[in-house]
């Protein structure tokens, strides 16, 4: 329901301003162009998701996947002690990250509930700090190769889209540890558990 | 000869080459991948079609312009070009509606000015941080969330901010 809420405010708002600074034929045409552009947009992206896709779909049957759940065990056995203790919870965390690293968004998910439902049960519908955590590390984007960004760049006439991964891994790393610091922080001075 | 001209056709052949040697049908999975991406593709479209149109219409308002400009003293304040301001609204939200959002803004500034590259990165290192919270907790049955929705905008706030000082850090002021 919040999109629809959000979608209605974004039209009424157009027609508000539109009637107020005389912008009326503007805003019409732009509600008859947009969607057009819409296909276009998704017509020029299309071929490059796709590829990125695929080459993805690659390196996750060669098992690299499976070697960074590895690599960034000994690190979520840090973060989420706790809940490490149990192997298949511990197992599911890290291929979470792993598939959020590689972009792969739709096996990341059922993932990261696995490893949520496990570490929610018998907390009687409230978070634990562990918990906490593990939603926060899936709110903050970690991707390696940011695909679906490059498209849309390439879609508006750039010629070099990956040029910003260095700038996107900085900001990334940097959005990653803010999170995890308030998660850390926030639960200290809230006290266990409540 | 740039960074990036090197960087894909050598990822290509490394990722096809390692994928043989492990005894992968490398061809095979890679247009499979390909018909993943293509399902992605066609489950966003509709939300785009929605939502570029309503993006356009507040660009053409001027409702768009009003609203950076609001934003202004305090994005100047934090380094982050104002041009943004609609973006970093809508990107823990809607993850179509950023990409809709961040497309109008790279055909409007273009994708290699200082605005188009900051936007790019935004979106790239940002997630849809209440859709995200909503699917964990909800399959999970929690209520009580705790401090997971303010340390969640924590890491966005930092992530926007991150932003605009990766590109100038990268690329140099605008």
């Amino acid at each position: 329901m919040t999109m629809a809420w959000i979608w209605t405010g974004m039209v009424v708002l157009s027609l508000a301003f539109g009637l107020f600074s005389g912008t009326l034929d503007q805003v019409a045409n732009a509600a008859m162009t947009g969607a057009q552009s819409a296909i276009e947009l998704s017509f020029s992206m299309a071929g490059m998701l796709c590829l990125w896709s695929g080459v993805m779909e690659v390196m996750n049957t060669c098992g690299l996947s499976r070697a960074l759940a590895r690599l960034f065990r000994p690190l979520l056995r840090r973060l989420l002690p706790e809940a490490s203790q149990d192997q298949e919870t511990l197992a599911a965390v890290s291929a979470n990250v792993s598939a959020n690293l590689l972009g792969l968004g739709n096996a990341a998910t059922p993932l990261g509930i696995r490893a949520a439902r496990r570490m929610a049960a018998g907390c009687g519908g409230t978070a634990s700090n562990e918990l906490c955590l593990l939603v926060v590390l899936n709110t903050a984007s970690i991707q390696l190769l940011p695909s679906t960004i490059a498209s849309v760049r390439a879609a508006a006439g750039c010629q070099t889209p990956f040029d910003i991964l260095p700038a996107v891994w900085f900001s990334s790393a940097l959005s990653v540890t803010a999170g995890i610091l308030t998660a850390k922080l926030l639960a200290h001075w809230g006290g266990r558990g409540t | 000869m740039n960074f990036s001209s090197l960087l894909i056709p050598l990822l290509l052949s490394a990722v096809a080459l390692y994928g043989l040697e492990k005894r992968v049908d490398v061809y095979t999975t890679l247009t499979h991948g390909a018909e993943e991406g293509l399902r992605v593709l066609l489950r966003i479209i509709p939300a785009l079609v929605g939502l570029l149109t309503a993006v356009g219409m507040l660009r053409a308002s001027g409702a768009m312009e009003w609203l950076s400009g609001l934003c202004t003293p305090l994005l100047e304040f934090l380094g982050i070009p104002p041009e943004t301001a609609p973006l970093m609204l809508i990107r823990p939200v809607s993850g179509s509606g950023a990409l809709a959002v961040a497309s109008d803004l790279l055909s409007s500034c273009g994708p290699d000015s200082y605005e188009g590259r900051v936007a790019a990165v935004m979106l790239g290192s940002t997630e849809t941080t209440f859709y995200t919270i909503a699917v964990y907790f909800g399959a999970a049955g929690i209520h009580r969330t705790r401090h997971t929705v303010p340390a969640a905008l924590a890491a966005d706030c930092m992530g926007f901010v991150a932003s605009a000082l990766a590109v100038r850090l990268f690329f140099g002021a605008k």
